[in-house]
């Protein structure tokens, strides 16, 4: 059994998204049949990004499914399309899938969305790849490191590390080490 | 047809990372030192760039004003259109016609610094350049129709000098006159039906310029329509005035042996590597290391074997035409030249230096010397080179580079020891000669079907192919099918490692191409040059279609830039297909964002122009697509196939 500190987390962050959305273009290509760019623009049906970069309060902020434990989604849909696997993500089965969209109600981070067939689509962490040892696609193809994937003690650690650097040297937010101020406006409130 | 090299890299030992890269034995070597050295090299960047951005691989992204950067979803869920508008067909068309123009630039500015000295012989200024071949001057005076008769040289000189000077700049809307003096009349009247006949060379960038920025030309047939147009100036003014200034300068090519590869490097010898396009420098450097005072002094340093000057990518080509000085190698072994330890000084002009080429010599003893001013690089000695002062300028550099020589650190040295013979310097005056004097003899031995067609390629490595695999693949399968190959840039120099420029590689080559090449002595690929030079094989085949009586584009004769990166091969590879032939493009330009433009690249030009682009990253399938074209020309014209 995997413990909690040892799963692979995917580590989003948005202080360093730039909005170059080479994840969504890199999520639909994963998702095509040829699972190359230059095919796959031309494939029917279209492939379909499972992520999208939201911008908040100016902030770009990459949002992707989180796999989250115990999954809303999973405990809301009705026919058992919404599943876990061994691997510990969280996958829906288009063959169960009937397109009542209480996956997507349930999500407390609006993350599925609906095909052309009327079925859910999300993320499935790129789940191919991950047997074969290889990062998420949305992952490899981050410019700078917004996304990153790994062990969560490592990735926790990591950032752990480099907020602990950015107080001694006073580089950063002094002392806000766990909120991170969207905006100005929200600063003054 | 995508490119996975990358993939394949990722996963890669770092044994098998080192072969992957390239075919070319002294790469793993210098990878492997590079490592001990602690050096990241053009492939380590490459892998660090994975993957790279889709939009900008599709070309569809915009950043041609400031409301932008736009980009358009190629899967259609996101925007179809820019912020002004634009669809992917404009954005995608704009941003590769910014790129012809800046190839077409490169070439043309080129070829405006060797008119500028010309100039000079002209008034008297540059007292170190000199006439070489009267014959060459006195052939383009009279294609110009400057009358020769009972005139001294300097005077046809003057004459020449000034039409080569208007070309950049002259108003009003005749053609370009080199143009209308060497290129076809069927040719001609085709570019003027169309609108597409160049005016001046400047003009035609600067147009494209104008019409892509925010609010000009929306339509990707239009912009299309004026790269050509610039691309034709570029090919048949802005670098053919290139060569054939260079020619009349340095003298005319003729066929010469060299030797190629990092082992032409020598551990008893001063080496200095001439990088870079421009002849003006290189051939200074090349004549002044050989000056007593310099050799001396490199002796007195403890280098026995004096100075030894090597080339590197076109200024390279360049010296080893004419005075048959080594050549180090190609554009992706630039860095590995300084790697070996070997090296004392890389003196450099512009186009393809790496900007790295400064932090791989900061671990070596090596110096980095540009020249000049529009192409400095942070952190390299600048030495401007004077060309009214040229032999002392080219002195003074030299002589930086020996000086450098006593800190050389014998232990760091490594040199592979491959290195290759080749014999190079086929000119269209080099051809002739070798036929006797006429086109003739090529042109039976089309007829008859000996050989059954003539490839062209051409262009750069690019690491998303592994190093010179394509140019070697295609080329060996091209002889073996009786194409004759011809080409120029660091296509010319994989060749000339790979052994393929050696006469003996003649066995290579099908039947009919072997029994020609043995009855000539001449080996299956013909060097002609550096990638200005491409203008020698318009000129060739110009001879040939009006020797033949058949319009260019009728000619069984395909172009193909199998590993090529650069803009200005988007420039070369364009005034091909308006000059109507079929090339073919081993890495994927950024267009496929736009089907709009594809379908005008690759179909629509040819109903036009009876030239196309044709793009496969398959060396195999490119080559059965380039015969079949060129079977396809046979059956049109009656020949044999
Ligand atoms: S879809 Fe939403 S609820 Fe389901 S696992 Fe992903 S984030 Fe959680
Ligand atoms: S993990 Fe895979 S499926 Fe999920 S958002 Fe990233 S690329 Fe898409
Ligand atoms: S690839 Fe990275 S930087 Fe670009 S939008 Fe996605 S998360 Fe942001
Ligand atoms: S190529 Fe274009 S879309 Fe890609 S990162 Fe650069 S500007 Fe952005």
């Amino acid at each position: 059994m995997i413990q909690p500190l040892e799963e692979f987390i995917i580590y989003v962050d948005p202080s360093r998204c730039l909005g170059c959305r080479s994840c969504e273009v890199a999520c639909a290509v994963e998702h095509s049949s040829s699972k190359q760019l230059f095919s796959a623009i031309s494939e029917d049906p279209r492939p379909k990004p499972r992520t999208s970069v939201v911008v908040a309060d100016g902030v770009y902020v990459p949002m992707r499914c989180m796999h989250c434990d115990p999954a809303p989604c999973v405990k809301a849909c009705p026919t058992g399309s919404m599943r876990r696997t061994d691997e510990g993500f969280v996958v829906s089965d288009p063959a169960r899938c009937i397109g009542c969209r209480t996956c997507l109600l349930a999500c407390p981070f609006g993350h599925p969305s609906y095909s052309s067939r009327g079925k859910v689509i999300k993320c499935d962490h790129c789940i191919d790849r991950f047997k074969s040892g290889m990062p998420p696609a949305c992952v490899e193809a981050c410019p700078t490191g917004a996304l990153r994937f790994g062990r969560a003690e490592e990735l926790l650690g990591e950032e752990r590390r480099r907020r602990a650097l950015e107080m001694i040297t006073g580089l950063g937010e002094g002392g806000v080490v766990y909120r991170r101020a969207a905006s100005p406006v929200l600063v003054g409130r | 047809m995508e490119e996975r090299i990358y993939e394949r890299l990722l996963r890669a030992t770092r044994r098998e990372f080192y072969q992957q890269v390239s075919i070319d034995p002294t790469v793993p070597q210098l990878l492997e030192k590079a490592e001990r050295d602690g050096v990241e090299t053009v492939w380590h960047r490459y892998l660090a760039q994975q993957p790279q951005c889709g939009f900008g691989l599709l070309g569809d992204c915009c950043r041609n004003c400031n409301m932008g950067p736009c980009r358009i979803d190629p899967f259609g869920y996101g925007p179809s259109r820019g912020i002004c508008g634009a669809t992917a067909d404009t954005i995608v068309a704009r941003n590769l016609m910014r790129a012809l123009a800046a190839g077409a630039a490169a070439h043309s500015d080129h070829a405006r610094d060797i008119i500028e000295v010309f100039r000079g012989i002209v008034d008297g200024w540059a007292k170190d350049y000199r006439i070489a071949d009267e014959q060459k001057l006195l052939g383009v005076a009279k294609a110009l129709g400057i009358e020769v008769d009972g005139k001294g040289t300097l005077e046809v000189a003057r004459e020449v000098v000034e039409v080569a000077e208007m070309e950049f700049g002259k108003p009003g809307n005749e053609p370009l006159r080199f143009l209308n003096a060497y290129a076809p009349k069927r040719r001609k009247e085709l570019w003027n039906k169309l609108g597409i006949t160049p005016r001046a060379i400047d003009r035609e960038v600067t147009e494209i310029m104008h019409r892509t920025h925010m609010g000009v030309d929306a339509d990707p047939l239009s912009l299309i329509a004026q790269g050509l147009r610039a691309a034709l100036a570029d090919g048949w003014s802005g670098s053919m005035m290139a060569t054939m200034f260079s020619d009349v300068m340095f003298g005319t090519p003729k066929p010469i042996r060299i030797w190629s590869n990092l082992g032409v490097l020598r551990e008893d010898a001063v080496n200095v590597m001439v990088h870079g396009h421009n002849p003006l420098l290189s051939m200074k450097i090349a004549e002044v290391a050989k000056d007593p005072e310099l050799v001396e002094l490199a002796r007195s340093l403890g280098a026995e074997g004096g100075i030894n000057v090597v080339g590197m990518c076109c200024t390279g080509n360049e010296v080893l035409m004419r005075l048959g000085v080594p050549i180090a190698g190609n554009f992706l072994q630039q860095e590995l030249a300084i790697i070996t330890g070997a090296l004392e000084a890389v003196i450099v002009d512009y186009q393809c230096l790496m900007p790295a080429l400064v932090d791989v010599a900061s671990c070596y003893h090596t110096k980095i010397i540009t020249t000049e001013p529009k192409a400095r690089i942070p952190g390299a000695i600048h030495i401007e080179f004077d060309k009214a002062k040229a032999e002392e300028s080219a002195k003074k550099i030299v002589r930086l580079a020996v000086e450098n020589f006593k800190n050389r650190v014998k232990e760091r040295v490594f040199i592979p020891k491959e290195k290759m013979e080749a014999m190079v310097g086929f000119s269209v005056e080099a051809i002739l000669s070798a036929l006797g004097g006429t086109l003739e003899p090529l042109a039976d031995a089309l007829r008859s079907g000996k050989v059954k067609g003539i490839a062209g390629v051409v262009g750069c490595n690019n690491p998303k192919v592994r190093q010179d695999s394509s140019h070697v693949a295609i080329t060996r399968e091209l002889i073996a099918n009786d194409v004759l190959v011809v080409g120029t840039g660091c296509w010319a120099i994989a060749m000339s490692k790979h052994g393929l420029f050696k006469p003996e590689a003649a066995e290579l080559a099908g039947p009919g191409l072997r029994e020609v090449c043995k009855a000539l002595g001449i080996p299956p690929a013909l060097h002609m040059g550096s990638c200005v030079d491409c203008s020698r094989m318009l000129i060739a085949l110009a001879a040939l279609s009006e020797h033949l009586g058949v319009d260019m584009s009728d000619l069984p004769v395909v172009g193909s830039a199998p590993e090529w990166y650069s803009e200005k091969a988007v420039s070369i590879g364009s005034y091909f297909v308006a000059s109507g032939l079929f090339v073919h493009l081993g890495t994927v330009p950024p267009v496929l964002g736009s089907p709009k433009v594809v379908e005008i690249l690759t179909k629509g030009a040819e109903e036009l122009l009876g030239g196309k682009f044709f793009v496969e990253t398959d060396p195999h399938k490119a080559v059965k697509a380039m015969l079949e074209h060129i079977r396809e020309k046979r059956r049109k014209l009656g020949w044999p196939e």
